[in-house]
């Protein structure tokens, strides 16, 4: 390695200065971890402003206007606050793993930003694995709720520990299948690899199924409304976190706010081109603007999901991911890699040198397209069968009722 | 000889969560205690693939094991009534297990450790390692290990059914 | 950066990706006041103490949720150097991947009419 400059050399331009060779490596090293572990943090304060003004937006309040221009620094006075709160143990807590929980639930989250690609020279590290890198290290978060709700000695967080297991484990199913797609196109598990497929055509576009599924999946993820069981403030009070108080509380609540938008990060990344746009070859730090701009696209999908949706039953939970995503995602990844081989049979997939070229692109993304909209057509056929099949027979139960018991006036109107 | 690199502290690391965390699960009262050192072991042993540039196994090691089988095995113990606090030891067979550990080790010992200690030359080692992707060939390749990839997959199929029939009552 | 120093700076994101929430909450430890009584200490319930042990027994389905999870997890794994790969395969291949799937999609047919799926 050269010394070209100190950003992107740094190692090689210290050997220049005279330090000893595996130093300078541990430096460079060091000095990363460090960019790549604060940004999330950073971010995060924005983004819990940027929530709570949007959440405000759509049940017609304000929101934070106090605090700093824009009530932008409201955050940072929160977290003050949650500083200086006195932090309760509950009696019969197992002290240990009661502290550890909040923190493995954050470092879960952090650790998936070591493989986010933000332009062609700018990622933490390019594993060859990275694909499947954030989903072993995001499944350990499932396993800091577990903690977190069985330490506490609660019984309302243990049952928010016990619907972890229905609920974040289940919907991982139809996640890494989604995924499988992207792996399957680009022929790489790096993450850089994959966005670098994406330059002649994102992979919405060859299977926007796979783009959706995962996106409704990494939803259930990160155990939001409508997919907020493990919480269920109604009815757990607060779930695995009841018993959490202080800092230990608002390190749960980082963790999830950060989550939220690095699957908006992910999201980009694999089906939206990451930090594919124009000029990035020239100036790459231009990828920062592009990837961060179409997350944000998806962070705000997910915040107005969040404010307008209620929260759905556990067993229609459940049946809505075994039932419906996974049969889906399994079918869309045999559709996707059969029309590849198709594709490749016909001579339609873009030659080597034109894979970057869009009008290269274009014959098996649209094959691969039409494939996709067999999908779509062919599930909801089934959805209009099965709501007509529901119809007759809560009718059938109706006619039933209104046999047995008087009809009230109320129903005899109808 | 041993020299002091980042492999080497790494494997020195590896191998104390490894060990160690295996001394916990054997060790600890407490079943959930036991289940979490279970994952500081196994998390312990991905290390070592990593240090074996088998990072595919590593990452399986973190999904599977970690992901998957430890949030079974807390869950397991969730299950039960009162598991979690255990004060006294109700293994009268601890001997048993004991001879075919310490057999098992002696096994290993004098069938792979010993042959190999002090033999192997690294130079004589291929350079290139197997990637992922040839992984992924020859699970697919009619000559190499297409029949045990579909066996394997009936066998996954077999263990779900069967857990699905222990575990639902006849109806 | 060869493969070693790639995980170098996994290994070193994950010792300094403890340290960094762990601040705030030594800091908490310095700065929050510490005035435990037993009635602030107990056990949050719904304004009543709590009755009985906490590891109360929960129903067997969640487990079977667990245990088809686990078999579809390993599936994944086994997929993903197929797909990996892909590129490079022929219709043989697809073939193989396509029996696997099939395979495993019998198991969830059969949790799915047995019921192992419905919460119940």
């Amino acid at each position: 390695m050269e010394c070209r400059d100190i950003i992107n050399t740094l190692a090689a331009c210290l050997q220049v200065s005279g330090t000893d060779p595996g130093l300078a490596q541990f430096i460079q090293i060091l000095l990363g971890v460090l960019i790549v572990t604060m940004a999330p943090l950073i971010v995060v304060i924005l983004l819990i402003w940027v929530e709570r003004k949007f959440a405000a937006r759509v049940q017609d309040r304000i929101g934070p206007n106090r605090v700093g221009p824009y009530g932008l620094f409201q955050t940072v006075a929160d977290a003050l606050k949650l500083i200086t709160k006195e932090d309760i143990t509950p009696a019969g807590a197992d002290r240990l793993i009661y502290n550890l929980a909040p923190i493995v639930s954050i470092v879960s989250v952090i650790l998936i930003w070591a493989v986010i690609p933000f332009s062609p020279i700018h990622i933490g590290v390019d594993l060859s694995i990275g694909a499947l890198y954030f989903v072993a290290v995001g499944s350990i978060g499932t396993l800091a709720i577990m903690m977190a709700g069985w330490s506490s000695n609660n019984k309302y967080a243990l049952l928010g520990a016990f619907r972890v297991v229905a609920q974040l484990v289940s919907y991982e199913v139809p996640m890494v299948f989604a995924l499988l797609v992207p792996v399957l196109i680009a022929g790489s598990m790096s993450m850089q690899g994959i966005v670098e497929a994406q330059r002649g055509m994102w992979f919405v576009v060859l299977s926007p199924v796979a783009a959706l599924i995962f996106f409704i999946s990494t939803q259930a993820e990160t155990g939001r409304a409508p997919f907020d069981l493990i919480e269920a403030e109604s009815e757990l009070v607060a779930g695995f976190n009841i018993e959490y108080s202080g800092m230990k509380f608002g390190l749960f609540f980082a963790g999830e706010f950060v989550h939220v938008f690095t699957n908006a990060l992910l999201m980009a990344a694999l089906f939206f081109g990451g930090w594919v746009g124009p000029g990035v070859d020239q100036i790459p730090a231009l990828g920062f603007v592009y990837i961060a701009l179409k997350a944000t696209v998806f962070y705000l999908v997910s915040l107005l999901l969040r404010s307008t949706l209620p929260r759905v039953r556990i067993d229609q939970l459940m049946s809505f991911n075994w039932k419906f995503l996974v049969p889906v995602s399994i079918v869309n990844v045999i559709v996707v890699a059969f029309l590849l081989q198709v594709v490749r049979a016909l001579g339609l997939a873009p030659a080597a040198d034109l894979a970057n070229d869009f009008i290269a692109n274009l014959p098996q993304a649209i094959v691969l397209l039409l494939g996709s909209l067999v999908i779509v057509a062919f599930v909801l056929q089934q959805l209009r069968n099965f709501g007509r099949q529901e119809r007759a027979a809560a009718q059938t139960v109706m006619v039933r009722k209104e046999d047995d018991v008087d009809m009230l006036p109320a129903q005899a109107a109808h | 000889m041993l020299e002091l690199n980042a492999q080497s502290i790494g494997f020195l690391v590896f191998s104390v969560f490894t060990i160690g965390g295996g001394l916990g699960v054997v060790t600890s009262r407490n079943l959930i205690h036991g289940a979490l050192f279970l994952i500081l072991s196994l998390f312990g042993a991905a290390g070592l693939f990593v240090l074996l540039s088998a990072e595919f196994l590593a990452a399986v090691q973190v999904l599977v094991y970690i992901g998957a089988i430890a949030i079974l095995i807390i869950f397991a113990v969730m299950l039960t009534r009162s598991m979690t606090r255990l004060s006294e030891v109700f293994n009268r067979q601890w001997w048993l297990s004991a001879v075919v550990a310490v057999g098992l080790f002696v096994l290993i010992l004098v069938g792979v450790i010993l042959p190999v200690f002090g033999g192997m030359d690294t130079a004589s080692v291929a350079p290139d390692v197997a990637t992922t992707v040839d992984l992924g060939v020859a699970l697919v390749d009619g000559n190499q290990y297409v029949l045990p990839f579909e066996v394997a997959s009936i066998l996954l199929t077999a263990a779900m059914i069967g857990a699905i029939v222990i575990a639902r009552d006849n109806e | 950066m060869n493969v070693i120093n790639e995980w170098a700076f996994i290994g070193v994101f994950v010792a300094i990706a403890w340290v960094i929430p762990t601040l705030p909450i030594a800091l908490a430890a310095f700065v929050s006041p510490r005035k435990p009584n037993a009635i602030k200490m107990q056990t949050y319930e719904c304004g009543v103490e709590t009755v009985g042990d906490t590891w109360v027994q929960f129903k067997v389905q969640y487990y079977i949720y667990g245990l088809v999870f686990l078999v579809f997890d390993v599936e994944m794994i086994f997929l993903f150097p197929w797909a990996l790969a892909y590129n490079r395969l022929d219709f043989f291949a697809f073939g193989a991947g396509l029996l696997f799937i099939f395979l495993l999609t019998d198991a969830l047919i059969y949790a799915w009419r047995k019921r192992a799926l419905e919460w119940v």
